[in-house]
């Protein structure tokens, strides 16, 4: 009987595997049919290669903006604004989240401003940011920040308010203040949901910063984007697209690496 | 002698914008030092309001609360709060659990440290102490919350129907578990309950109140007449039935003319 109940488990068992090597092997597969249809539609004449690239001659772009223009450079400029606006929205949105739940009266008055700023375009104020601050790395790091902040105060803030009432009477019966109630009741209770706003904010960051190198920058990879569609380099265009997508792709593993990590701790 | 609280001439009202809800008319009853009080009352009759208002929560509408002669203000002694559920921190493990509230009146030192360790050997949890939460049974959670509750030496203790939590037979060892450690301890305890068996099982004084707004409709004093009495020995006294009985009746002597039938447990 008990042999029996084990080689069940193992059926189990290697079914759930070979459903996941399944899924990883479709994905991969579709990676790689794609690269190749890509390849001989323009082999073949199917698309225009002037206009569609195609995996060789964006190698071979990429070879060579690394040797004759700097790259790398550009990637660096992105991401490293990427991450500094990044970390700037953390501590924006915990501060302010934490002063909206420190004065509820004055966070029933910032509501609906928060609203309005959660919704409107930020690509809206880019090019008002670049007047007034200057076109310079730190307008594109606030740009950034603006598409990514508002949205994660909100959720963080509506975590903040749904710890549970009866929790935070724990820490008043046990003698301790509202300032107890924040740092053992509150911030630890809502710390999943600042993890999940994280994993939305980094790729908003992203695309807060590309939209700042659009109008207002003389390196990354925005500026490049924008550069080589004025003079029709559809090669470089289509690299610096694919870079992003690894870059957006790495960042966000990255967070989720910190959400495991805070979770394995536990 | 002064007894240890005294509640004189309390009322209390709810207010909403619904209009204003009585919850406590003239409540008046003493609790002597190392007595086991039992408040029992229909649900939603304003009982756990009282312990609200004993532990400095709520503040009543007209009457005064004394500690030992003093107003309940002027008083330094420490009054311990068991709530409903155990409200035991996921995030946190059971031995930093247990002593979040030492942490939170800054008392962690070496001979609160030591207290807590005896008590968590004592009490067969010394092998959970670094368990989570959620890996421990309702009755284990239950006496956890109250090791924590007991770690700031609390001189009167307060209990908010601590076992409606938990199922029926786990509720029946868990109180007499926990009536049996308080008496060890000599705890003086304030236990509300709609439980008319658990309060005579674990009380010395049974104060009945009536429904919203509720009054003090009589105090019963128990005396089961048998040594070394605990909880479950209680149940099984011969006075069990007849106490049992008086406080029915007494809760129900305006509402129905329903007969309490021998067997119906609450």
């Amino acid at each position: 009987m008990k042999a029996k109940t084990c080689t069940t488990q193992e059926a189990y068992l290697k079914k759930q595997l070979s459903r996941k090597y399944q899924v990883r092997f479709f994905r991969v597969f579709l990676l790689l049919a794609f690269i190749l249809l890509w390849q001989c539609a323009s082999d073949f004449g199917w698309i225009d290669s002037f206009i569609f690239s195609s995996p060789v001659k964006v190698i071979k772009t990429f070879y060579d903006m690394v040797r004759e223009h700097n790259l790398f450079l550009h990637i660096g400029v992105t991401l490293a604004e990427t991450l500094v606006s990044f970390a700037l929205t953390i501590i924006f949105t915990v501060v302010t989240a934490v002063c909206l739940w420190l004065f509820p009266r004055f966070a029933e008055v910032m509501e609906p401003y928060l609203v309005v700023l959660n919704s409107l375009p930020k690509s809206a104020l880019a090019p008002l940011l670049i007047v007034w601050l200057g076109a310079n790395m730190k307008t594109i790091i606030i740009a950034g920040m603006s598409v990514a902040v508002f949205g994660s105060i909100i959720s963080l803030f509506q975590g903040f308010q749904e710890v549970s009432q009866e929790k935070m009477k724990l820490i008043y019966t046990l003698g301790g203040g509202r300032y107890k109630v924040l740092t053992k009741v509150v911030l630890p209770a809502s710390t999943p949901y600042l993890l999940s706003a994280l994993k939305v904010d980094i790729g908003l960051c992203l695309v807060g910063v590309i939209i700042g190198e659009f109008i207002g920058a003389r390196q990354g990879l925005g500026y490049l984007i924008i550069y080589s569609s004025q003079v029709f380099k559809l090669d470089w265009l289509i690299l610096s697209i694919i870079i992003l997508c690894i870059i957006a792709m790495i960042l966000y593993q990255g967070v989720c690496l910190i959400e495991k990590w805070y979770y394995n701790k536990k | 002698m002064e007894p240890l609280l005294e509640l004189k001439n309390i009322c209390f009202s709810y207010h909403s914008m619904e209009g204003e809800t009585k919850a406590l008319t003239d409540i008046n009853f003493t609790v002597e030092e190392g007595d086991f009080v039992a408040v029992v009352g229909p649900s939603g009759c304003g009982k756990s309001t009282i312990l609200n208002l004993i532990s400095g929560l709520l503040e009543p509408g007209s009457g005064s609360i004394f500690i030992n002669g003093k107003p309940l203000k002027q008083s330094d002694i420490n009054i311990g709060y068991m709530l409903q559920k155990d409200h035991l921190f996921e995030w946190r493990t059971i031995y930093r659990n247990v002593i979040l509230g030492l942490e939170i009146q800054n008392k962690l030192n070496d001979e609160t440290k030591a207290k807590v360790d005896e008590m968590l050997n004592t009490y067969g949890l010394d092998e959970f102490r670094d368990a989570r939460p959620s890996q421990l049974s309702g009755g284990m959670r239950q006496r956890a919350a109250l090791i924590r509750t007991l770690a700031l030496e609390p001189a009167l203790l307060l209990l908010d129907e601590p076992f409606s939590a938990l199922d029926y037979q786990t509720r029946l060892s868990v109180a007499d578990d926990i009536g049996q450690i308080l008496k060890a301890q000599k705890k003086t305890a304030l236990l509300v309950t709609h439980d008319i068996s658990e309060a005579i099982s674990m009380a010395d004084h049974v104060v009945v109140l009536s429904s919203r707004p509720a009054v003090v409709k009589s105090i019963v004093t128990i005396d089961m007449g048998i040594k070394n009495r605990t909880p479950m020995s209680s149940r099984n006294a011969p006075a069990f039935k007849n106490y049992f009985n008086t406080i029915w009746k007494e809760l129900n002597n305006h509402e129905s003319k329903d007969v309490y039938h021998p067997g119906s447990i609450s």
